[in-house]
């Protein structure tokens, strides 16, 4: 067993999730390449989504993945962390927006 | 940045037998990746075998004004290989008989060679259709001497194919070196001036997108656009088309990535974007390349390398066309890059 939780190299190794369920791997695995199919957004955006989104849920695989993306689609480093800010814009307000129940909450319970 | 070459520096890796035994080694031998030849083999996809010569692309020096931190030639002011005015004369009997439609002059910086404007012009009262100039756009303005270029380019219909890592400052200087984007700029203006890359022009001016470190080009057509709308924005620079080319693991991209510890990622990158349909078109299938010294080669790559054709007749006094056409290709793991994800080649993307 590997003493670190996450391994860099196991990134490459995504696919291999369908040897253990081939058919649900499937089904992600194409739900996956069509979302990322240029539609009506760009593919541009998208990564750009994917990058913030990949910060929110904290998951270290994402970040190198949409990290390279963005390298590979021309998409510079502010506008990298602008993204950034926005994911993390709204993790913060998400986490803030609950003092309103903490508030009513008090209030509730204070004389 | 590095203002010497790796020759200079007398780096291992400027030692060809160096660099092809990182190639061959490591994760190459112990099986994590297969070589080239083998992947192809897997595909059961057959050699690569060459078609027709159209491109005869002539290294007529490797001395450049830049030391770009990724240049395969391991260019710069320090280099003193230099094509003989005897090899020129060579070359433009071989052309004279055969049916080679386009000259494509690299190095370094070609402009820079002494007899630059003659072989251009010899080259002209040829047969052959197009002839290419890979400049660097800084050395129309490095000297006096050379800002009469564009005039010279127009006057005999050159195609300008440039290279501009990016459409901003910062990734062009750090690649390329500190101001080369300002000059690279004013340098397309003057081009942009004399007619190339306008609408209603023939002068064809293209620019050359690699990328500005270890991962892969993105889409051509994408990357295109956004360079033409930044670039007109920005500049009111007009061109005619971005080509997408990969970077090769040799020469100073090799030594990037090994300083950086990108060097195992980056061939998996490689590897993983292996894509069939690019073998078809890789550039060795049309096109021969001719070193300072008048030895031949299946691409400029194999050149840095020393990897000469695999043929009696090496050398382009001996030019024999029937013992070219049935050779084998040399290979090896730096041939990945130009089949990876849309492929590359000097001419851009080709799958």
């Amino acid at each position: 067993m590997k003493k670190n939780y996450y391994q860099p190299e196991d990134l490459k190794k995504f696919g291999s999730i369908s040897e253990w369920n081939e058919d649900l791997g499937a089904k992600f695995f194409d739900y996956y390449n069509s979302v990322f199919e240029e539609g009506s957004l760009t593919n541009r955006e998208k990564s750009l989504i994917a990058l913030a989104v990949s910060h929110v849920v904290q998951c270290p695989y994402c970040i190198d993945a949409y990290t390279k993306d963005c390298l590979q689609r021309g998409i510079v480093k502010e506008d990298m962390m602008e993204a950034v800010h926005v994911g993390a814009a709204i993790k913060a307000g998400a986490a803030l927006v609950h003092g309103v129940q903490m508030m009513n909450r008090h209030d509730q319970l204070s004389m | 940045m590095k203002t010497k070459s790796l020759k200079a520096q007398n780096n291992s890796l400027s030692k060809t037998e160096k660099q092809l035994e990182i190639l061959a080694n490591g994760i190459f031998k112990d099986g994590s990746l297969p070589t080239f030849k083998k992947k192809i083999a897997s595909n059961n996809l057959p050699p690569i075998r060459p078609k027709k010569l159209e491109i005869l692309q002539i290294n007529v020096g490797y001395m450049c004004n830049q030391v770009c931190a990724h240049c395969h030639v391991d260019a710069g002011p320090d280099r003193k290989e230099i094509m003989t005015y005897k090899t020129m004369e060579q070359i433009l009997k071989v052309i004279k008989n055969t049916k080679i439609r386009t000259i494509d002059l690299t190095g370094g910086a070609p402009e820079m060679h002494p007899e630059f404007r003659w072989f251009v012009e010899e080259l002209r009262k040829t047969d052959v259709e197009e002839i290419i100039v890979r400049s660097n756009l800084t050395i129309l303005l490095a000297n006096k001497k050379y800002n009469d270029l564009p005039a010279f380019f127009a006057k005999h219909k050159v195609h300008v194919i440039s290279s501009l890592p990016f459409y901003k400052r910062e990734k062009t200087d750090r690649q390329r070196g500190n101001g080369v984007f300002e000059s690279s700029i004013k340098a397309l203006q003057m081009l942009n001036k004399v007619g190339y890359g306008v609408l209603e022009s023939d002068l064809q001016l293209d620019l050359v997108y690699n990328p500005s470190g270890a991962f892969l080009p993105g889409n051509q057509a994408a990357l295109e656009t956004d360079f033409k709308k930044a670039l007109f924005e920005d500049f009111g620079v007009k061109f005619n088309q971005l080509f997408t080319i990969t970077n090769l693991p040799i020469s100073r991209f090799l030594d990037y990535l090994i300083a950086s510890e990108n060097y195992e990622e980056y061939m998996h990158t490689l590897v993983d974007a292996f894509n069939p349909s690019a073998l078809e078109n890789v550039m060795c299938t049309n096109t021969l390349s001719v070193s300072w010294e008048g030895f031949l080669f299946d691409c400029d790559f194999n050149q840095m390398l020393n990897l000469k054709v695999d043929i009696p007749s090496r050398h382009i006094s001996e030019f024999n066309q029937d013992e070219l056409k049935n050779r084998f290709i040399i290979l090896s793991q730096h041939c990945y890059g130009c089949t990876a994800g849309a492929g590359s080649s000097c001419q851009g993307s080709i799958a």
